[in-house]
C-alpha cells in the first residue's frame, strides 16, 4: 500500500468508527504501521532479505469512565477490515460493561488535529546494499539495512485526526578486524546520498586500521575517560529507562528520584530537553494529547521536569505533557558544551577513548550507580593521540558522579543519532548527544 | 483457519526452489490491579502470515497481515523477487539445503481447557493487590497477568504441514518499598519470570495465591536491611537467579548464529568457537545442560521449530564438557556441526534465527539443606533485578533482589543489593553443588531480545539452586 493509500485507509477507518459509536460511547484509535525492507548482512554478503508490511489497529472504547482497548492487525483493505473492526468493537462493548469505574481515565477533549509527512523518494534496497556490499568489498562487513514508510496514526470520536508519516533509512553495519575488534558506524536519514555513505566508510575504514595494533588490557582501576557521543546514547538511555517517568519519580524508582529531592545533582553544563520539536517521533500520544515542541527535564545540573502520561497526571495530580504510558524522552536532547571535538583527545591527554558502550544496567538504580561494558573501538590514548585498541572493559559507576563533578567537558558538536530499533516495528527514537571528557571512571573488570 | 489456508497455499504460483507459508495468530488478554485500582484491560489479535522463497540459492522472506489469497500472493512474489536479488550475493547457498517436509502436530498442557473469565483474574489480582498494599512505606504495588494462546500453522512446497497450538500463563507481583533516601523493588520471582505453558494450575506451582503480603514483606525487610558485603565469597544462588545466569552465560554463547558472526552488529558474538565442541571445559563435572523442548509446562516447549525441525532433547553440555551449539538445520549446515531444532521467530513478521528455547540445568544431589551447611561464609541470592555482560558473554555481572549471608553454615541478616561478577570461561568451573530435584523451578522469560531486524521470543529454564565457590561479591553504594 503506498503513502496516500494508508492515509486514505486511516481516514475511512475513522469514518467508519464514527458511524459506529452508539449514544454514551466514545473511541480512540491509534494506527501503527510500516512497509520495511530489511537486509541483514555478514561476512560481506547477504545472510537474509525480505519485506514486512504491517498494520496495528489500536482501539479504544470508552463509556462513561469504563473503558477498554483492542489491537489488531488489519490488511489496509477497509472491505476486508470492517469485519475486524466490528468483531473488535464488539469484544470491547462485552468487556467494557462489566468493569468497575477507572478513576485515572484521562484523554483528549480538545481537538488538535495535525498532519506531518516526510516522505522523500528512497532508492530501492537492493540496489543501495549492492552500493553497500561492492564499497566493503575485500571487509569483513556485517549489519543491517532497514528501510520504507513508517506511519503513524490517531483519531478520535471527536473529530481529531493526526497523521504523521517518515520514509526514511538506517544503515548500520560493523567491520571487522578480527575477534571482537571492529568498527561500528550508522547511516540514517531521509534521503540516501552516495558521498554521504562512501565518507562514513572511508573514516570507518580508518578507524579499522587503527585496530590492527595489538590490543592492551587495562587492569581495574579509575581512568580518565572520553565517551563519543554514541557511547552517550548508552548512558543517556540509562536515564530515559524510568528516569524522567512522571509515575517513576512519584513512586520513587526513578533513578533520579534524589535529584527530585534535592540530595544529587549533576554537573552545571548537564542539560536535557525532551525536543519534539526536532525530533523524529510523532507529536501526538495514544490519548490523543498534543506534546510541546520542547520539555525541559533538567536544567543546570538540577531535575526540572519529567514527562508525564495522561494517567500519571490524574493519579497524581499532575499536568500531562503529551507522554506516552513508557513516559520515556523520545527525542532527547542534551545541551552542547564548549569543548570541540577536535580537541577531544587532546582534553583527554592520557586515558580511555570509549567509542561505544554496551549492555548497560543499574547496579544500585537509587545511586543511579550504572555498570555496563565498552565495546567496538575503544582506544587507549597517551598524551592526546592515539597508541592502541583496548580489551573490552567493564565500568561501574554512579551517573551522579560521573556527568557531576567529574564531568570536564561537553563536546561543543553533538550527533543526531537516530535510533536503530526494530523490536515489534521499526523504532522513530531519536538523541541529540555530545561528547564527554570525564576525570575519572571506574573500571572493575 | 487452516483450512481454508491449506487451500489458498496449494492455490498459490511460484516459480521456485523451495517456498513456505507461516502463519501466527495470537491472541492476548492483560489484566492489572495497581494500588488497588482495577487497570483498563488489554486484549489483541496478532495475526500474519511469512512466506519465504529459496530460489537461484538465493533466499527471501515478505510478511503480511493480509491473509487473503491475492495478500498471500502478492507477498509470495515479494519473497521470490528478494530471493533472486540476493542469490548473487548469498552468503549461503540455498540450493544446497534440504527441503524441509515435516509433518505433525503440537499442544502445550491444557490448550483446550476453559479459561478463567477476566472477572475471576480481577478477583485474584485485587486480593493480592489488597495484601500488598499493607503499609505506608509501600509506596508502588501490581499484580497482574498475560494470559496468551497462539495457533502456529507451517506449510512447505515440499508437503510439510504442522500445527502448533498454545497456551501461556504469566503472573506478575512487584511491590516498591521507599523510606530513607533508599527504595527497594521485590517481585515474585522477577519480572514475568513466572512464565509456564499450561493453564492456570501453574498459579498453584508458584504459590501465587498469597503472594502479595509476603512479597510486601520481604520489599520492607530489604529496606531495612544492610548492603551486601564486599569479598571473594562461597554464592548460593537460587533458582530465580540461576536462570539468568544460564541464560546469560551458557544460552547466549552456545547460539550457533552468535559463534558464526550473524549477530556481531547487535548482540555479539561468543567466546565459544566451533573447534571447541566435543573437548571443552565449559564448567565443572557437576555442570550437565540439555535442551529440552520436551518439558510440558516449560516455556519454550514445541514439537517443530519454525523452520520445520523435529524438537528433541538434546545434551549440550555433559559432565562439564561442551558437546553441541544451539543452532539449527540451517547453521548446522553452515558450520558443519550437530545442533539442535531452535530455529524461531518471535512472530509472523520477523524470519527464524537461532535461539536458545528451552534451556536446562540438571539437577544434582544435594539438599538446599546440605548447600546451605556447606558454606562457611558466604551469600544467598535470589530473584535476579540487573544483567550485564560482554559482547562475547564472558564478563558478566549480576544482580539480584534478595540477599542472606550465610555464616558457618546457617542463613543469617538479610543484605540489599547483592551482586557479583565473573567471567563465563571460569566461572561454570567454579560450580561446587547442584541442588536435587527438590530444589529445581520451571521458569522463564517472554523478553528474550535479539537478532537484526530485532526479536523478542520466549525461553524457558528449569534448573536447581547451586553452589560456586569464591566468587567476588558487593553491594550498593548507600
Amino acid at each position: 500500500m503506498g503513502a496516500p493509500a494508508m492515509e486514505n485507509y486511516f481516514h475511512e477507518l475513522a469514518a467508519l468508527l464514527d458511524r459506529s459509536m452508539a449514544a454514551g460511547e466514545v473511541y480512540t484509535c491509534a494506527l501503527d504501521a510500516e512497509v520495511s525492507d530489511f537486509v541483514r548482512m555478514n561476512h560481506g554478503k547477504v545472510r537474509q532479505s525480505g519485506t514486512v508490511t504491517q498494520q496495528y489497529l489500536r482501539l479504544h472504547l470508552i463509556r462513561g469512565s469504563k473503558h477498554a482497548e483492542h489491537c489488531c492487525t488489519v490488511s489496509g483493505d477497509l472491505a476486508r477490515d470492517r469485519d475486524l473492526v466490528n468483531a473488535s468493537l464488539s469484544t470491547l462493548r462485552d468487556t467494557v460493561s462489566d468493569l468497575p469505574d477507572d478513576p485515572h481515565l484521562n484523554y483528549a477533549t480538545d481537538v488538535k488535529s495535525s498532519r506531518v509527512v516526510k516522505s522523500g523518494a528512497l532508492p530501492a534496497s537492493e540496489q543501495v546494499v549492492t552500493e553497500v556490499l561492492d564499497a566493503a568489498r575485500g571487509l569483513d562487513l556485517v549489519g543491517i539495512y532497514a528501510a520504507g514508510p513508517v506511519y503513524r496514526g490517531f483519531a478520535n470520536s471527536l473529530g481529531q485526526r493526526n497523521w504523521h508519516e517518515v520514509a526514511s533509512f538506517n544503515l548500520q553495519w560493523s567491520l571487522y578486524h578480527r575477534a571482537d575488534k571492529a568498527v561500528k558506524t550508522g547511516y540514517g536519514g531521509f534521503a540516501w546520498a552516495a558521498a554521504d555513505f562512501a565518507a562514513k566508510m572511508l573514516g570507518a575504514r580508518d578507524r579499522l586500521a587503527l585496530l590492527a595494533q595489538p590490543a592492551r588490557s587495562l587492569q581495574p582501576g579509575s581512568y580518565r575517560a572520553y565517551l563519543t557521543p554514541s557511547a552517550m546514547e548508552e548512558i543517556a538511555g540509562m536515564l530515559c529507562w524510568g528516569g524522567f517517568s512522571g509515575r517513576a519519580l512519584a513512586t520513587r524508582q526513578s533513578c533520579l528520584f534524589r535529584m527530585k529531592d534535592g540530595t544529587a545533582e549533576l554537573d552545571r553544563s548537564v542539560s536535557f530537553v525532551e525536543n519534539t520539536a526536532d525530533g523524529v517521533a510523532p507529536a501526538f500520544q495514544d490519548e490523543g494529547f498534543a506534546r510541546p515542541g520542547s520539555v525541559p527535564l533538567v536544567e543546570e545540573g538540577r531535575l526540572v521536569g519529567s514527562l508525564v502520561n495522561p494517567r500519571t497526571a490524574k493519579e497524581f495530580d499532575l499536568a500531562t505533557n503529551g507522554a506516552n504510558a513508557s513516559e520515556m524522552p523520545d527525542s532527547l536532547d542534551m545541551a552542547a558544551g564548549e569543548l570541540r571535538s577536535s580537541d577531544a583527545l587532546a582534553a583527554l591527554d592520557t586515558g580511555l577513548y570509549i567509542g561505544n558502550l554496551w549492555y548497560l544496567n543499574f547496579s544500585d538504580r537509587p545511586a543511579c550507580r550504572v555498570t555496563g561494558m565498552t565495546r567496538f573501538a575503544s582506544f587507549w590514548v597517551d598524551k592526546g593521540k592515539i597508541v592502541a585498541p583496548v580489551n573490552v572493559m567493564r565500568f561501574d559507576d554512579s551517573m551522579f558522579r560521573v556527568l557531576g563533578d567529574r564531568l570536564v567537558g561537553l563536546t561543543a558538536e553533538r550527533d543526531l543519532v537516530v535510533n536503530g530499533e526494530t523490536y515489534r516495528s521499526r523504532s522513530v527514537r531519536s538523541m541529540r548527544l555530545p561528547g564527554a571528557v570525564v576525570s575519572e571512571m571506574a573500571f572493575t573488570l | 483457519m487452516v483450512e481454508s489456508l491449506r487451500l489458498d497455499f496449494r492455490r498459490l504460483s511460484c516459480a521456485a526452489d523451495f517456498w513456505s507459508l507461516r502463519v501466527v495468530d495470537e491472541r492476548a488478554e492483560g489484566y492489572s490491579v495497581r494500588k488497588n485500582v482495577p487497570q483498563p484491560p488489554s486484549l489483541s489479535v496478532d495475526r500474519g502470515a511469512m512466506l519465504t522463497v529459496h530460489a537461484g540459492g538465493g533466499s527471501g522472506y515478505a510478511a503480511t497481515s493480509d491473509l487473503s489469497r491475492d495478500g498471500l500472493q502478492r507477498a509470495l512474489d515479494r519473497a521470490a523477487g528478494w530471493a533472486r536479488a540476493s542469490a548473487p550475493r548469498s552468503l549461503i547457498d540455498f540450493r544446497t539445503l534440504a527441503a524441509p517436509a515435516p509433518r505433525g502436530e503440537y499442544a502445550s498442557p491444557d490448550a483446550d481447557s476453559t479459561r478463567w473469565s477476566r472477572r475471576d483474574w480481577y478477583a485474584l489480582l485485587a486480593e493480592e493487590s489488597r495484601n500488598a498494599g499493607c503499609d505506608p512505606r509501600i509506596v508502588d504495588w501490581e499484580a497482574s497477568v498475560e494470559s496468551r494462546t497462539a495457533e502456529h500453522l507451517y506449510l512447505t512446497s515440499a508437503g510439510g504441514e504442522v500445527v502448533q497450538r498454545y497456551r501461556f500463563v504469566m503472573p506478575n507481583l512487584a511491590v516498591t518499598a521507599h523510606a530513607e533516601g533508599d527504595t527497594q523493588i521485590r517481585t515474585l520471582n522477577g519480572y514475568r519470570g513466572l512464565a509456564q505453558q499450561g493453564g492456570e494450575s501453574m498459579l498453584q506451582r508458584f504459590d501465587f495465591l498469597g503472594s502479595g503480603r509476603r512479597v510486601a514483606h520481604e520489599a520492607l525487610q530489604l529496606l531495612g536491611a544492610p548492603n551486601c558485603p564486599r569479598g571473594t565469597m562461597d554464592v548460593l544462588l537460587m533458582p530465580d537467579q540461576m536462570v539468568l545466569q544460564i541464560h546469560e552465560s551458557i544460552g547466549h554463547p552456545l547460539e550457533l548464529d552468535r559463534i558464526l558472526g550473524d549477530e556481531r552488529n547487535f548482540a555479539g558474538t561468543s567466546f565459544v568457537t566451533l573447534e571447541m565442541f566435543g573437548t571443552y571445559r565449559y564448567g565443572s563435572d557437576l555442570l550437565n545442560v540439555t535442551f529440552d523442548p520436551t518439558r510440558p509446562e516449560e516455556l519454550a516447549s514445541y514439537g517443530f521449530d519454525d523452520d520445520g525441525a523435529r524438537a528433541e532433547k538434546a545434551h549440550v553440555i555433559r559432565n562439564g564438557i561442551l558437546e553441541r551449539p544451539l543452532g539449527g538445520a540451517i547453521s548446522q549446515a553452515r558450520a558443519k556441526v550437530a545442533g539442535v531444532a531452535n530455529s524461531r521467530a518471535d512472530n509472523w513478521n520477523r524470519p527464524p534465527i537461532d535461539r536458545m528455547a528451552n534451556l536446562n540445568l540438571e539437577p544434582g544431589d544435594s539438599s538446599l539443606e546440605s548447600m546451605i551447611s556447606g558454606i562457611e561464609r558466604g551469600v544467598l541470592m535470589a530473584t535476579n533485578s540487573s544483567w550485564s555482560i560482554d559482547d562475547s558473554r564472558n564478563k558478566f555481572q549480576f544482580g539480584c533482589e534478595w540477599g542472606q549471608l550465610i555464616e558457618n553454615g546457617t542463613l543469617t541478616t538479610v543484605v540489599k543489593n547483592p551482586n557479583y561478577r565473573g567471567i563465563s570461561a571460569s566461572f561454570w568451573r567454579s560450580l561446587a553443588r547442584v541442588g536435587n530435584e527438590s530444589t529445581v523451578k520451571v521458569l522463564g522469560t517472554p523478553y528474550c531480545g535479539k537478532g537484526e531486524p530485532s526479536q523478542v521470543i520466549r525461553v524457558g529454564h528449569a534448573s536447581p539452586a547451586c553452589v560456586f565457590a569464591g566468587v567476588d561479591v558487593f553491594g550498593g553504594d548507600g
